[in-house]
This record gives C-alpha cells, structure tokens and sequence, in this order.
C-alpha cells in the first residue's frame, strides 16, 4: 500500500492541472489551440528529418523527376571526373553519373528497407502478441526460439539466410527483416504484459468481456504504439544493413544502382575520385539519422 | 482576503527573528504561454520550536511555497516576487552554489517519498555520512560515530547493522527514519517537511510524526509542515496556513483556526474531512434499509497463499477469513498494507482462486466458477479500483468505456445502450458533455464517477470498493461517499469497502472487519467496533487516527 499510496498523491498533482481547466471550451477552439501548439512545438531538426525523408521518397517513386542520366549505361570519355557543372557529383569509372545513380539507387534501398521491416513487425510483433497474451509454456517456447535468433550474431545470421535464398535485393531484404524478429517479439511481448496487467485490462475482464474482446479492444491498441515507434526505428538500420549487404556483395548484383554497392564500388577509386565512396556515405548516413529522428519524436506522442 | 494574509505583528517582547519569514512570495512556472503564477502573496512566519502547517488540496501551491524556501523549485520554477528571510537574511535571490552552504546546515528538507529519495546503491550509514562530509564535520572516525549516533536517535534498531544496510532491506517508516537523522545531522534551524508521512501507514505515521515532534521539542528547532491532512495539522502544528489556488485563506493559531474558521473555504475543509472527529460527534445512525436478512456475501475461513521467490516458499497473505455481509448493507475491510485486505477483495470478486475456504455471493460459490459461469458472475459483483488514472482505458471515450460491459451480455440494439449509458452517467452525477471526452480530460473525482457508471451498468448486487476514494482530495473524496451512500439507498447495493482510513470507514459502513498480517483481529457492527475494540492493535489503529486531540485541547 505504501506504494499505492505514493501513486495516489502524485496523481493528485496531475488531477491538479486537469482542474485548473475544468470545461474544455468548443471543439473548434480546441482544435485552434492544438494546431497552435503543433506550430509552436516545431522543432528544426524533426522539420529537416522529415524533409530528407520526404525527398529520398520522391526520388524512389519519381528519379526521372531529378535527374536526365541514365543509371546504369555511361558515357565513354567522361569516366571520373569530379563533380562539376555538368555532372554535380562526378561520375564512376564506367563515366556514369553519380547523382542518378544514387537517385535510382533511393528505390532499391527504401523498398528494400520497407521489406526488411515489414518482414520483422508482422512476423516479430505476432509472436510477440501470442506470447505475451498466451503465457506459460507457449509464452516459453516462443521467446526461447527468440533468444536462440538473438544469440546469432545479426550481420552473420543475415549472410546465411542470403546464401541459402540466393543473391538479390530482395533476398538481401528478407534476410534483413528475419534478423529484426527478435527485437520485434520481445518488445510486443514486454508491451502486451504490460498492458496485460493494468488495472483497466482487469476491469474489462471483470466487466464479463472475453479474451478475444479484451485482445482487440484494449491490449492491442494500447500495446502497438510503441512498436510502431521502433519500426520507424528499425527503417534506419536496415538502410544501413542492407546497404552492408550490397558493400559485401551480397545484395543487388552489379549494374542496379544500389547505395551500399556504389559504396564498395568507389572503394577501389578512393585514391582518385573521393566522392565516389563519401557522397552515397553521407546520403546513407543522412536517411539513418533522419529515420531515427522521425522514430524518437513518435516515442514521444505515445509517451 | 485582506484579513486572511494579514501577518500578526511581532510582540515586542520577543527579542529573537523568527527563524523563517516569509512576505509576499510569487512563485511562478514557465508553460507555453510565458510563465503561470501559481503563488501569489504568500506571507507566513515560523518562530523557533514552532511548527507551522501548510494545509491544501493538491495543486494549491503548499508544496510550491516550501520547494521555493529552500530553493529547490522545477527547473521552469522561479521565484518572481517577496522575500524568504532565513533568520533575517534575504535568501529569496540566492544562487544555488550560496544555497549549497545552507542547506543540510540551516534549513533541511524531510522529503515526501522515503522509497525514492534514498541512493539504492550507497548504504544508510554512507547517505548520512555525507551531509556531514559536505559540511566538513570532523574526520572519518568521528563521522561514522556520530553516523550511528544519529541512527540510534531516531530510534531504528540496530543502527550499526543499519548503517551497513541498503536502502530496500528497510521498511518505508525505517527509510523514512533515515530520512530525518539525515535532516536533522547538523541541528538545522529549520526543518521543512513536505508530505513526510503521506505514503506510509497510520500507525507508522503516528510514530514518525511523534519523532519529528519531539526532536524539535529537543533541539528547538522550526518545522514548516507541508500536509494535506488537516487532521496531521490538527494534532501537530502551533499555527496553520490555509492555502488554495495559491493564495492564503487563512491563518492563525490551530485552535483559533480549527474553532473559529474564518473563511468560507476553511469550513468546507473542516466538514470534508473524516479524520476531524465527526464520526465521534455525529454517530452514524441507519434504518436497516431491507427487512430481508439474507446475506449478500458470505465469506468462510478464506486462506490464500502466494510464493516468493522460488516457488518453494510460500506466504500465506490470508488466513482464515470469515465474515457476512448482509444484502444492502456496507462491510468495511481495514488494514495497513500487507494486511491481505485486497487479497481477501479480489478473491470475492473471482480474481484469483483461495486456496482454501468458501465464498458465496448472492448464494453462488465463487471458488467453484470457471470460464462462461465465471463470465457470467461477473454481472453480480463489479470492482471500483484505487486509482481512477489506471482503471480505465486512455484510449477510449467515456461512452465506450461504459457501454462496454453491456456489449460482452445479451446484446441490446443500439439505442437502448445508448439510453442506458446516459442513464447511468446522469445517476452518478455526470454531465452528458463527458461522454465524447477521453479520460485524461477529466478530473480524478469525475473519473472516479466514471468507474462508478461503469461498474453500475450492468445492475450488479454487490460493489466491492477497493480504496476507491483513497486518491482523491478531502473534499472530492466527501463527494464520492455522499454519491455512494445515495446509490445504496435507491438501489439496494451492498458495498464491500475497502481501506486503510479508519475514519472514512467509520462514516459509511455498518460493519467492519480489522485484518492484520492476514489475519482477522476485530469484527462487528462499526460502532462497537470503534468503541469497544477486542484487541490491542485495533486499540492501536484507533488512536493514531490524526486530527483526535481536535478542537477541545488545545
């Protein structure tokens, strides 16, 4: 109770400010105050996350938009030239623009990073529900399988699963999103247990609701919040592990525009022409932190 | 108004400062529309030996007043206006490295929470040790004796083991203990207590407080008393101060203010609160409302167990239980925390499975349901929980929290739920506005209503109450018994109360049984109950209600 009591009184205070303001005034002006307080709580950083995120989602569904190149067929005589007028980020060793192929690239590496967490949320966030709401031993064996996919190193784990799929981007994706599962699981399952021992989950049991209604109703809703939040998460690393995947060699074969290959491509021309390996880095490094941006400021709406 | 914050002029034959003054003081916070005042004119005095109540309902400032004295304000927290003098210097625009030097020394806070305002990773004897290391006292040898000494002061058991203990190998009242030897190290002149015995059980109370008293009884040493307890103030303070919205209403002596309140709102207080010896004064007179003596619950030597740790051993939280409760009536369940009063509740209402015993509501055995009988059952006896922040679902509306245990019965069209649940909402004392509202836009007494609506929806017999008004403010709390009283007269419900307020209880319920370590000390009609206690720690209980040495002795 001594704790009980503790909730109580620092509940007292949060009643305290719902007081002040006893009768929410018309809806209209509710709304007012709410788009006042959006365009007050912008913050620059979430506003160029949300910019960055926006172009490289244009340049996925429309490159022809940005760029006159081809991606994949060069122009003899104008390999590696540094940027210019001309060619704003240079061009590669086979005289391709380096500007469309990252521009092309964008449509690779976003579906291939869409893949990768669709795969673990729907695959991952349903293990997680049916242990957390199932307990016992289904609860034990489900979260045993996760700890024995955790126990793998994820970059070794997502090699073999390429390997035995076969080379490709979308192989390259679903080995991505196989290694995400487990971080996945565990935060549904630690979400639906929480949720599961609330006072108001009780409540609707105790009310003569069923499992499955109370499922629906209460603990699904309340629990997603935060996996969508981590899936947004998620959207960043596999940018990066995908594109991993493509440095090694084992995502998109060669002439598809891919960020991860342009990387390992420039590799052997960094001596020569720096901007072959940095510029595709920066621009992978950019959509991560802008990815990660985008999830934390979701964390904070649901928290 | 201008009466209330009038400050009485010193006497001339006090020759000393008080040792806390305080004139005028604004206290504001920054929010999003540039900063809020939340005190406004705050002027109070504390002579030396003296304790000084702050008394209020939560938001009212009392906490904001003491934070600002001692310079521990939110960050978004200034002080925009008055004075703080400490002994007659200005301390109000001090900067927190010129606070360093004072606090621990001069003034010291007794903080509300002792679970979460202890180091879990030092020792008790490393945390006391350290106010008197900041303070340079002595070299290590001569700390560590007077750590003990300290200890010892303060009347924990022990104190060399103590010393080497860590915070959660102690009970809250140990923890809160610690608390105090570590305020009053360095015989500060002031001590500021701010809630120091909220969170812990009333007999654990009654002897914190006892301490508090006689160490400034001691030391002479100045206590500024932040509480929402006008009982705890009753019984322990010279002076009180009534704060609302952040300005004073009222202050004066303690018997002046308790005997002849001046305003209008210090009255309300004084009638809200149970604890004040209205129960003694008005003893509870009830017509049995149904003839009938049928008993809506019957409980019968109910043990029940839970394992720790491993599953080998085993705590046995009830122990043979028995009590009846008759159709229409109110049964009150009292204890302090681990007593096994919300054990014994949530076995009744079908939670968890006793391991032994027999419970029959409205004439059905509970031990025996499962699954669609249990389901079922369910229609007979609802839950009102504690905390009505918890208790129901952020996610949906008012409407649909209520409505919802009418969807998992004999479906009914549409419209005669609707016509149901605005039927309950107006029955509890809600206005038809709430109903499109998500939880979080209302307060804690309208939320309470709301679990109230949603346990009445579907005509159960019997509510079981588990310390449904504990939560809320004195007068919020005075407002919900009144709701409930009246829907147990038009109704016919049978309540099962549960609490660990002796007062609350001896004001609503007919009968009482008093648990203790899971086991059952004291039961009966309330009345013989409260006047005629069968054992010695029901005796205790009862005198460490607050707020008994009342009007008369002062």
């Amino acid at each position: 109770m001594t704790g009980l009591n503790t909730i109580g009184r620092s509940l007292l205070r949060d009643d305290a400010d719902i007081l002040k303001s006893p009768s929410p005034p018309s809806r209209r002006i509710v709304f007012g105050a709410a788009w006042l307080k959006v365009v007050k709580g912008i913050r620059p950083g979430l506003v160029l996350a949300w910019f960055v995120m926006a172009i490289v989602v244009l340049w996925a569904l429309f490159p022809q938009w940005f760029t006159s190149y081809s991606a994949t067929v060069g122009v003899a005589r104008q390999q590696l030239r540094a940027p210019s007028a001309e060619h704003w980020l240079g061009t590669d060793a086979l005289g391709r623009d380096l500007l469309a192929r990252i521009i092309y690239g964008a449509g690779n590496s976003l579906s291939g990073a869409f893949v990768a967490v669709g795969v673990g949320l729907v695959v991952g966030t349903t293990l997680g529900i049916v242990a957390g709401s199932a307990r016992g031993r289904i609860d034990g064996a489900i979260m045993r399988g996760v700890d024995v996919l955790l126990s793998i190193p994820q970059l070794l784990l997502s090699l073999s699963i390429v390997i035995l799929l076969g080379f490709g981007i979308l192989n390259a994706a679903i080995a991505v999103g196989v290694t995400s599962i487990a971080s996945f699981a565990r935060l549904a399952r630690s979400e639906v247990v929480r949720v599961r021992a609330s006072d108001y989950v009780e409540a609707a049991f105790g009310s003569g609701g069923t499992f499955g209604r109370v499922l629906l109703r209460h603990i699904l809703p309340n629990s997603l919040t935060s996996v969508i939040a981590f899936a947004a998460l998620q959207l960043g690393w596999a940018i990066l592990t995908i594109s991993t995947l493509g440095f090694l060699g084992y995502g998109a074969p060669p002439p598809t525009p891919e960020w991860g290959l342009l990387i390992a491509e420039g590799r052997n021309y960094i001596a020569r022409a720096w901007w072959l390996t940095t510029v595709p880095g920066i621009v992978v490094i950019l959509v991560v932190l802008s990815a990660n941006r985008i999830s934390q400021s979701f964390g904070k709406v649901t928290a | 108004m201008t009466t209330a914050i009038n400050i009485r002029p010193v006497p001339p034959d006090v020759p000393k400062l008080p040792v806390l003054e305080i004139s005028n003081l604004a206290v504001g916070y920054r929010g999003s529309d540039g900063f809020q005042r939340v005190v406004h004119e705050v002027s109070l005095l504390v002579r030396s030996g003296q304790v000084v109540a702050l008394v209020g309902e939560s938001g009212s400032g009392k906490t904001t007043t003491a934070q600002a004295v001692i310079g521990l304000l939110a960050e978004n927290g200034r002080v925009e206006a008055g004075a703080v003098k400490l002994n007659g210097t200005d301390i109000a625009g001090w900067s927190q490295r010129q606070l360093d030097t004072i606090r621990g020394s001069r003034i010291s806070l007794i903080p509300q929470d002792p679970t979460s305002s202890l180091n879990p990773v030092k020792t008790i004897g490393a945390q006391v040790a350290e106010v008197l290391q900041i303070h340079r006292q002595g070299s290590r040898a001569e700390i560590d004796a007077r750590v003990i000494e300290l200890l010892t002061r303060v009347g924990l058991s022990q104190p060399e083991l103590r010393a080497k203990q860590y915070p959660h190998e102690l009970s809250g009242g140990m923890r809160q203990r610690v608390l105090i030897a570590i305020a009053i190290a360095l015989r500060p002149a002031l001590i500021i207590a701010d809630e120091p015995t909220s969170a812990l059980d009333v007999t654990v109370q009654k002897r914190i407080l006892d301490l508090i008293d006689e160490l400034r009884r001691e030391y002479g040493t100045a206590v500024l008393l932040v509480t929402h307890d006008l009982g705890v103030a009753a019984d322990r303070a010279n002076h009180i101060v009534v704060l609302k919205g952040g300005r004073i209403q009222e202050q004066g002596p303690t018997a002046e203010v308790l005997a002849f309140p001046r305003s209008e709102y210090t009255r309300k207080l004084l009638a809200d609160a149970p604890s004040l010896g209205k129960a003694r004064a008005v003893p509870r007179i009830r017509s049995p409302r149904i003839s009938g003596s049928d008993d809506a619950i019957a409980v019968e030597s109910l043990v029940q167990d839970f394992s720790i740790g491993g599953s080998r051993e085993v705590f046995r939280a009830v122990d043979g239980v028995s009590f009846t409760v008759k159709r229409g009536t109110t049964h009150a369940i009292v204890g302090e925390s681990g007593s096994g009063k919300t054990t014994t509740a949530r076995s009744i209402v079908g939670f968890q499975k006793p391991i032994s015993g027999r419970i029959l509501v409205d004439g059905i055995d509970v031990t025996t349901l499962r699954g669609e009988n249990l389901r079922q059952f369910r229609k007979t006896i609802q839950l009102v929980y504690q905390n009505p922040f918890a208790s129901l679902d952020p996610r949906q509306t008012i409407f649909q929290i209520v409505e919802e245990p009418l969807l998992n019965f004999d479906p009914l069209p549409r419209e005669d739920r609707a016509k149901k649940v605005h039927a309950i909402l107006e029955r509890v004392g809600l206005p038809q506005s709430v109903l499109a509202r998500k939880p979080r836009a209302l307060s804690g007494g309208q939320r309470q209503r709301v679990a109230i609506a949603r346990a009445l929806v579907l005509d159960p017999q019997v509510l079981v109450l588990d310390e449904a008004v504990s939560a809320l403010d004195v007068t919020v709390q005075a407002q919900i018994l009144a709701l409930l009283d009246e829907l147990q007269q038009a109704l016919g419900l049978t309540y099962l109360f549960i609490s660990h307020d002796l007062a609350v209880v001896r004001q609503i319920s007919d009968t009482v049984s008093v648990l203790h370590n899971g086991r059952q000390v004291d039961s009966g009609p309330v009345e013989d109950v409260f006047l005629r206690p069968g054992s010695p720690y029901t005796r205790e209980l009862i005198s460490a209600i607050p707020g008994q040495r009342g009007i008369g002795q002062h």
